[in-house]
C-alpha cells in the first residue's frame, strides 16, 4: 500500500509517495538523498539514525515515514544556521568527540534533543521524577546519552563535548 | 604530556602552527559532525543496481546443485551469478588463496556466499535470493578447534591437496600454522618434569577467550562502477586499497590497473575490513550488467560478512622461585581460524612470540596452533593474537602472585622486561621499555572514592547494571586489578609493509600550499590529521591539503598493526624532506646563500626559507613563483625475520609497544553484575603526535578491551552464530565506559620517525586482564573465561543447551 505524505526535512518541504512500510530513515536516505542519518542496525539498537522529529529525538529506523506526514524533521546537516555549525556540533569538533564519525550525526542530534529535554525539566530513567531542574552532571550526561553507541569508544570526549555545549547554550 | 616548543628564528614573527605535537582539528571533522561525510553506504548513482548475497544456511555441506532460473524470472532482476560466473581465479585470500569468491563443491561455514544478485531495488534483490534453489548434502560440522589441532582422525575442512602448503608453517591436517617456541633447557630437549624441578612454586591454568566481533558501526558497503575501458572503479571502505586490488583483479581476470579503487568513508574498521567482503561480488555484477552496483550489508549480515577475533583456548604453567623470580613457563594455545585462513598464520606468529608477555623467563616452551574448522572465519582484530595471550599470561601472573603471597604489581616488576631484554624468540627489545616505571606510575595514580563516601550510594547510576539493578547495592564489593600488555607494531615476520607518499609544494593564490597524496585508509584513527601535521612541521607551510586515498599512488600498506603513523607518517616525512632538499637547491641556485652552505643550517618555517645565521632569506612564494616541486617516496621499516619453524627463534617484530592498566570495579556478587568504576592507563608512545587524538585511541582501545572482559562474545554452537544483533551481542555504551586517567610517556624509539610508537592497539591488550583481575579480586572466583559472565560471578553452572 502506498500513501502520499509531506515531509518537512531541514526546512524544505517534500511531497512524497511512500510504501507504508518504509521507515523514516529509508525515506530520508533512499528517497530524498538525505544521508546524514546513518544506518547502523536498522533495529533501534545503535542510535546512528537519530534525528529530531518535531523537536524530539527519535530513531529514524523505528518510525514509519507515513507516521511523519506533515512533521518537521531535522537531521545533523540541518542543525546549523547560516553556514555555522550548531554549538553541539562545534563542541564535538573542538573536543574530538568522534573518530570514524559514523555515530556522530546521531550523537549530535541526540545531544541537541537531550539538552532540550533537560531544559524542559524532564527526568531521565535514573533521575528522581520530582526534581524540578535536573542536574546535568557527567553521570547524567552518560545516562541520557546511553542510547547512542560509539564503537570507536569516543565516549569520554562525547561527555566533554556535551558538557561544553551545555555551557555555551546557557 | 610534553608539548614541543619551537623557538622562532630571527626575523620570523610566528612559527608554523598545527605541526606535530599540537592538536589541530581533524580536517574531516566538520563533514563528520554534519553527516555530510560520505561513507561507503552513502554512495549513490543514478540507475545503479542493488546487490545481495545468498549465504549458506549450513556450517558444512556439499553443494549438489544450484538453480537460479526462478530468481532470473523475477522482474527487476538483472543478474544472478554463481561460482561458474567468476571470470578469473575462483579463490582469493589475504595470506593463502583458499577462500572461494562464491562457494563451489562445499560450503565450510554458515553464511558463506553462494550466489549474488543484482536488481533494481534492494527488496527485489532480497526476494530473488529466496528463489534460488541450492541442493545441499549436510555434513558433520568440524566445530572443536582443539580436536582440529590435535586429533589426526578429525575430518578435514579442506580436502587433502586442495591448499597451497607453506612448509615453514608446519601445516598438517586442519592446522593452518603450528608454531613451537623453545628456549633455555627446553631448546636442549629437556622435559617439563625436568624443568619443573628447578622451581619452588608452580601454577597452572586453563583460559578461554571468546569470539569477539569488531562491530564497526558502519556495515560493509561499496559501489562498483563499470568503466569504458572494460575495467571497473570501486568505491569501498577498506583498510588497505592495494591488497584489495591485488586480490580482486585476478578473480575478475583483469590486470590490476583496470581495477581502480577509491577509499569511501570508513565507519570504523578494527581489523574487520582487512579481508574482502563484497568487493569482488560488486565488481562481477557491475561488469556483468554494465551498470553501477551497490552493496550494503545489514547488521545481521555484517556478523557473517567479516572475520572475527580468534577464540582461543590456552593452557599455561608457570614456575618461580620463592622470591618470585620466574624460572620457566609453558603455553599451549589453540586459535580457531574457522573455515578460511584469512590472517591466521600471522595471528599465530604474534600469539606465540608474545605468548609469555613482557617477562624475563629463562626456560620457555610454547606450542601455538591456528586451525581450520567449520566455524565462522577469524582473522584480524585490534590486538591481533596478542590480546588472547595477554589474557592468559596476565591471569597466570595474578595466580602466581596469590600462590606466593606477593603483591601482583611487585611480582610483575620483579620479572619485568626492559630495554635490552630478549623476548622468547631471542629478539632484543632495542628501544626503551620502562615497564617497571609504568607499573609504579599506574599503582600511584589516585583511586576513585569509596562507595561509602558517595553522596547517594543507592543512586542507580552508581550501581552495577545501572537502572536495571533491582537491589539497593547491598551485595556490592569493590576490586582492583592490573594488566600489562606487550604488542608488536607494524607487520612482522619478514613482511615489507612499506608506504608511499607523494608531496607537492606550490604557490596558490600567493601563498605556499602543500598537497599530500597517499593510499592510506583513514578509518577514524586520525591519520589525515597527522599527515597534515607532518607536512606542516617539515615544510613550514600551514596550508596543507590531503588528497583522497586511491590506487593512483603507490601502496600505503594496511591501516592495521598500529602502523600508519609510523609507516605512512614516515613516508610523508621522507617525501617532505625530498621536497625540502629541492627547495634548498633552488635557494643555492638563486645565489641566496653561498655555495657549500650546509642544508643543516637552513630550515622552512612560517612559509619562509630561514638561515640559522641570517634569518629569513626569502618567502616560499617568492622563491617558487609558478614552479611546483613534487616528490614521491617509499618508506620501509627495518627488515624482520620469519620465526624458524622448529624453535621459533628470529627477530620477527619491527617495534614493541606497551600499555599498563589499572581497573577498579564494583561487582554485585548476588546479581553477577559489574560496573567498571575506573580504568586508568599508562602507555609509552615514544612521541605524542597529536595529544587529543592519542587520548581518543587509548580510550577507544580500552573500551574494546572492556567489552571483551565483560560482555562481548559471539555465541557459536555447532558452527551457528546465535546472537547476530546488537540486542544480543552487546558492546560497551557510554554508561559502561568509565572515566579514564591517562599517563603518557615519551621515550623515543630511535628506529622510528620522530621516535613514535604505534599507539592504537596496546591498550586493547591490557584492559581486558586488568578488569577481569579486578573482578577476581572482588569475588575470589577463578574467572578463566573472557568475557566474564554473570553465572561465573555468582558461581552457578551456565544454562545447558
Ligand atoms: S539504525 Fe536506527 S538505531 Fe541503529
Ligand atoms: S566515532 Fe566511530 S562509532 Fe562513534
Amino acid at each position: 500500500m502506498e500513501s502520499d505524505i509531506i515531509l518537512r526535512v531541514n526546512g524544505r518541504e517534500w511531497p512524497l509517495r511512500v510504501d507504508t512500510r518504509t521507515t523514516l530513515l529509508d525515506a530520508l536516505r533512499e528517497r530524498l538523498g538525505v544521508t546524514s542519518p546513518k544506518k547502523g542496525c536498522d533495529h533501534g539498537q545503535c542510535g546512528a539514525c537519530t534525528v529530531l522529529l518535531d523537536g524530539r529525538r527519535i530513531n529514524g529506523c523505528l518510525v514509519l515515514a507515513v507516521a511523519c506526514d506533515g512533521s518537521e524533521v531535522v537531521t545533523a546537516e540541518g542543525l546549523g544556521t547560516d553556514g555555522e555549525l550548531h554549538p553541539v556540533q562545534q563542541a564535538f569538533v573542538d573536543h574530538d568527540g568522534f573518530q570514524c564519525g559514523y555515530c556522530t550525526p546521531g550523537q549530535v542530534c541526540s545531544a541537541v534533543g537531550m539538552l532540550e529535554e533537560v531544559a524542559a525539566g524532564w527526568p531521565s530513567a535514573a533521575g528522581r521524577p520530582v526534581a524540578d531542574t535536573p542536574v546535568l552532571d557527567d553521570a547524567e550526561i552518560r545516562e541520557r546519552m546511553s542510547g547512542n553507541l560509539c564503537r570507536c569508544g569516543a565516549y569520554a570526549n562525547i561527555v566533554t563535548a556535551v558538557r561544553a555545549a551545555k555551557e555555551v547554550s546557557r | 604530556m610534553a608539548s614541543t616548543s619551537t623557538r622562532a628564528p630571527v626575523g620570523l614573527s610566528s612559527v608554523t602552527r598545527d605541526g606535530i605535537g599540537a592538536s589541530p582539528r581533524r580536517p574531516d571533522g566538520t563533514l563528520k559532525v554534519t553527516g555530510e561525510f560520505a561513507y561507503s553506504s552513502d554512495m549513490w548513482m543514478e540507475d545503479m543496481l542493488w546487490g545481495a548475497t545468498l549465504r549458506s544456511p549450513h556450517p558444512h555441506a556439499e553443494i549438489l546443485g544450484i538453480d537460479v532460473s526462478g530468481a532470473l524470472r523475477l522482474p527487476g532482476v538483472y543478474a544472478v551469478l554463481t561460482h561458474e560466473d567468476v571470470p578469473g581465479e575462483k579463490r582469493y585470500g589475504l595470506e593463502y588463496r583458499d577462500q572461494p569468491v562464491l562457494a563451489f563443491g562445499k560450503v565450510r561455514y554458515k553464511g558463506e556466499p553462494v550466489a549474488i544478485v543484482a536488481a533494481d531495488h534492494p527488496e527485489t534483490a532480497r526476494r530473488a535470493l529466496e528463489r534460488i534453489k541450492v541442493d545441499y548434502r549436510v555434513l558433520e560440522p568440524v566445530s572443536d578447534a582443539r580436536r582440529a589441532a590435535l586429533d589426526p582422525d578429525c575430518p578435514l575442512v579442506h580436502e587433502e591437496g586442495s591448499l597451497p602448503l607453506h612448509e615453514e608453517h608446519n601445516q598438517r591436517g586442519n592446522r593452518v600454522r603450528y608454531q613451537p617456541i623453545r628456549t633455555g633447557a627446553f631448546a636442549d630437549g629437556a622435559s617439563v618434569e625436568e624443568v619443573r624441578a628447578l622451581a619452588d612454586v608452580v601454577v597452572t591454568g586453563e583460559y578461554e577467550v571468546g569470539m569477539q566481533d569488531q562491530a564497526f558501526l558502519g556495515p560493509e558497503s561499496g559501489l562498483a562502477v563499470p568503466a569504458e575501458d572494460g575495467g571497473v572503479d570501486l568505491y569501498i571502505a577498506t583498510q588497505w586499497l592495494h591488497v584489495d586490488q591485488r586480490q580482486i583483479a585476478p578473480c575478475l581476470g583483469l590486470p590490476a590497473d583496470k581495477v581502480r579503487l577509491t577509499l569511501a568513508g570508513v565507519g570504523g574498521a578494527f581489523g574487520a575490513r582487512e579481508d574482502l567482503s563484497m568487493q569482488i561480488h560488486a565488481c562481477m555484477l557491475a561488469l556483468h550488467t554494465g551498470k553501477p552496483v551497490k552493496f550494503v550489508y545489514n547488521r545481521e549480515e555484517s556478523f557473517f560478512g567479516h572475520v572475527h577475533r580468534h577464540p582461543a583456548t590456552m593452557r599455561y604453567e608457570h614456575g618461580a622461585k620463592r622470591d618470585g623470580t620466574l624460572v620457566y613457563a609453558t603455553m599451549e594455545i589453540v586459535l580457531d581460524g574457522g573455515a578460511y585462513a584469512s590472517a591466521t598464520p600471522a595471528v599465530v606468529g604474534v600469539a606465540s612470540s608474545l605468548g609469555i608477555g613482557p617477562y624475563e623467563v629463562p626456560h620457555v616452551s610454547v606450542d601455538a596452533y591456528g586451525v581450520y574448522t567449520t566455524n565462522p572465519p577469524c582473522g584480524a582484530m585490534r590486538g591481533f593474537g596478542a590480546v588472547q595471550a595477554c589474557f592468559g599470561y596476565e591471569s597466570q601472573m595474578d595466580r602466581l602472585a596469590a600462590e606466593l603471597g606477593m603483591d601482583p604489581v611487585d611480582l610483575r616488576i620483579k620479572n619485568a622486561v626492559s630495554q635490552g631484554s630478549r623476548i622468547i624468540t631471542g629478539q632484543e627489545i632495542d628501544m626503551p621499555m620502562p615497564m617497571a616505571e609504568m607499573l609504579r606510575r599506574a599503582r600511584e595514580m589516585p583511586l576513585p572514592p569509596d562507595r561509602s563516601s558517595l553522596p547517594a550510594p543507592s543512586d542507580p547510576r552508581t550501581l552495577p547494571g545501572g537502572v536495571a539493578n533491582t537491589s539497593h547495592g547491598e551485595g556490592i564489593v569493590r576490586g582492583i586489578g592490573y594488566g600489562v600488555g606487550l604488542k608488536n607494531l607494524c607487520f612482522s615476520e619478514g613482511f615489507d609493509d612499506y608506504s608511499t607518499a607523494r608531496v607537492r609544494l606550490e604557490v596558490v593564490g600567493g601563498e605556499p600550499a602543500v598537497t599530500v597524496h597517499t593510499a592510506a585508509a583513514e578509518v577514524g584513527q586520525g591519520l589525515v590529521t597527522v599527515k597534515g601535521q607532518i607536512a606542516r612541521t617539515e615544510l613550514g607551510v600551514e596550508r596543507v591539503t590531503i588528497l583522497p586515498s586511491d590506487t593512483r599512488v603507490g601502496s600505503a600498506g594496511s591501516s592495521s598493526a598500529s602502523r600508519q603513523s609510523y609507516m605512512t607518517g614516515g613516508a610523508v616525512k621522507t617525501a617532505c624532506e625530498a621536497v625540502r632538499e629541492r627547495v634548498f637547491a633552488l635557494v643555492r641556485e638563486r645565489g641566496l646563500v653561498e655555495d657549500g652552505h650546509p642544508d643543516a643550517l637552513l630550515s622552512l618555517s612560517g612559509g619562509k626559507v630561514v638561515s640559522a645565521a641570517e634569518g629569513v632569506l626569502i618567502s616560499l612564494a617568492d622563491l617558487l613563483g609558478g614552479e611546483a616541486i613534487e616528490e614521491t617516496r617509499e618508506y620501509h621499516h627495518r627488515p624482520t625475520q620469519m620465526l624458524d619453524p622448529s624453535r621459533g627463534q628470529g627477530s620477527s617484530h619491527t617495534q614493541f609497544g606497551m600499555c599498563v592498566h589499572r581497573a577498579v570495579v564494583d561487582v554485585d556478587v548476588e546479581l553477577g553484575l559489574v560496573k567498571v568504576v575506573a580504568l586508568d592507563a599508562v602507555q609509552d608512545v615514544g612521541k605524542v603526535m597529536h595529544p587529543q587524538q592519542l587520548a581518543g585511541q587509548i580510550q577507544g582501545a580500552s573500551a574494546q578491551g572492556l567489552g571483551l572482559a565483560l560482555m562481548e562474545e559471539i555465541q557459536v554452537h555447532d558452527g551457528v552464530i546465535r546472537n547476530p544483533s546488537f540486542t544480543d551481542y552487546l558492546i560497551p555504551t557510554i554508561l559502561d565506559t568509565p572515566p579514564m586517567r591517562i599517563d603518557v610517556l615519551e621515550h623515543p624509539d630511535p628506529h622510528a620517525p620522530y621516535g613514535l610508537r604505534g599507539a592504537g592497539e596496546p591498550p586493547t591488550l591490557s584492559s581486558t586482564p586488568a578488569i577481569v583481575a579486578a573482578v577476581r579480586n572482588a569475588t575470589g572466583r577463578p574467572l578463566t573465561h573472557a568475557p566474564v559472565r554473570p553465572e561465573d560471578i555468582v558461581g552457578i553452572d551456565p544454562p545447558q543447551g
